[in-house]
């Protein structure tokens, strides 16, 4: 593989890396904001 | 016109500096994706619970990443097709910039994602149905009746007419009666839809042995199948102000458009040769595009005057 085709496929790895990385991170918040909604003012309603 | 070179290029593995992201959101068809979208949120619109916005939001993305899951593995499955057909010779993997393998890799993670987020946050009738989209589409259409039959796009149309029983089951967590009639309208509008692109892309079909109507029954009993299945979708179109989901406006939409869509269909039964026949075509073609999109942004518009008039 040539320097610039190299230089194009790491490009591309970190770009599809960033990409699963937001993924992530916005199924954390759908599932965050779906335990708030669901929940409500109960998610604070546990025994101590 | 640039001579268009059809190479078998899915067969190979594919070199040079991988898939981008742009490669990837093409796998999902994201022109499928904002008709399903657009399609499930006027069935959860029109379902006589709401969800909470949030969770409303969550089911859309989880339906249109759905939706993306069955594109990127339908084009898995078909790579060698599509490497056959102007249409769809572009597409990545055909190209090379995605292995099957990372597309159905991809494909999976997606449905499988979609589908559980789906069930975890929302309701698990909506999930189920998803789940079965997915499944029909990728496994009844794209495996067992594409390369098989020319009745492939009738049967397999229903994929594409789940979305808007998906919405109504996010919003209500069950099957209303309402949302069969909005799944019925885009079923029974499939093939016209289909078979009109089939007509001026027979030689496609045929070059990739897809026994599209055209191909295995020819274009004249296409055209007489296009005009059936025309006049039995415009009164169906009419059939959401029967069901209590639309008023007036809507009428008055859905006969206008409707009579549009008769005359187009009309015109590709009476135009056989040449130009004029392909226009034709293209014209019922776009026009069904417009007609579906009409029909159910009418019922979004009306439905929002309503609750804002009460």
């Amino acid at each position: 593989m040539a320097d610039d085709e190299r230089q194009e496929w790491e490009r591309r790895r970190r770009m599809r890396s960033i990409a699963i990385a937001l993924a992530l991170a916005a199924l954390v918040v759908v599932f965050y904001v779906a335990t708030l909604v669901r929940l409500g003012g109960n998610v604070l309603n546990r025994p101590l | 016109m640039a001579e268009v070179s059809y190479q078998p290029s899915a067969l190979r593995p594919a070199q040079g500096v991988g898939g981008s992201i742009g490669d990837f959101i093409a796998l999902m068809k994201p022109r499928v994706m904002s008709l399903v979208v657009f399609t499930a949120l006027v069935g959860m619109v029109l379902a006589p619970q709401q969800p909470h916005p949030a969770l409303a939001v969550i089911a859309l993305v989880c339906i249109a990443v759905g939706a993306g899951a069955s594109g990127a593995l339908n084009m898995w499955y078909d790579a060698d097709i599509d490497a056959c057909m102007q249409r769809t010779a572009g597409r990545p993997i055909p190209r090379g910039h995605v292995t099957p393998d990372e597309a159905l890799t991809f494909g999976t993670v997606l449905a499988i994602g979609s589908v559980a987020t789906l069930g975890l946050t929302v309701n698990w009738v909506a999930a189920v149905l998803l789940a079965f989209t997915i499944a029909f589409y990728v496994l009844v259409y794209t495996m067992w009746l594409k390369r098989r039959t020319p009745q492939n796009i009738v049967i397999g149309g229903a994929a594409g007419a789940f979305p808007p029983m998906i919405g109504w089951a996010a919003a209500t967590g069950s099957v209303g009666i309402e949302s069969i009639v909005l799944f019925g309208i885009i079923f029974m509008w499939t093939p016209p839809h289909f078979w009109a692109l089939a007509l001026y892309r027979a030689r496609d079909y045929e070059r990739a042995g897809v026994p599209m109507l055209p191909v295995v029954a020819g274009a004249d009993e296409t055209r007489k199948q296009i005009v059936i299945y025309s006049a039995l979708l415009v009164p169906l179109g009419l059939w959401p102000a029967f069901m209590g989901l639309a008023g007036g406006l809507y009428v008055l939409v859905s006969i206008a458009l409707g009579a549009v869509f008769l005359a187009f269909a009309l015109a590709v039964y009476r135009t056989r040769e040449g130009r004029e026949a392909d226009y034709a075509a293209r014209r019922l073609f776009a026009f069904s595009i417009l007609y579906l999109f009409g029909l159910f942004a009418t019922l979004l518009v009306e439905h929002g005057i309503n609750r804002f008039i009460d």
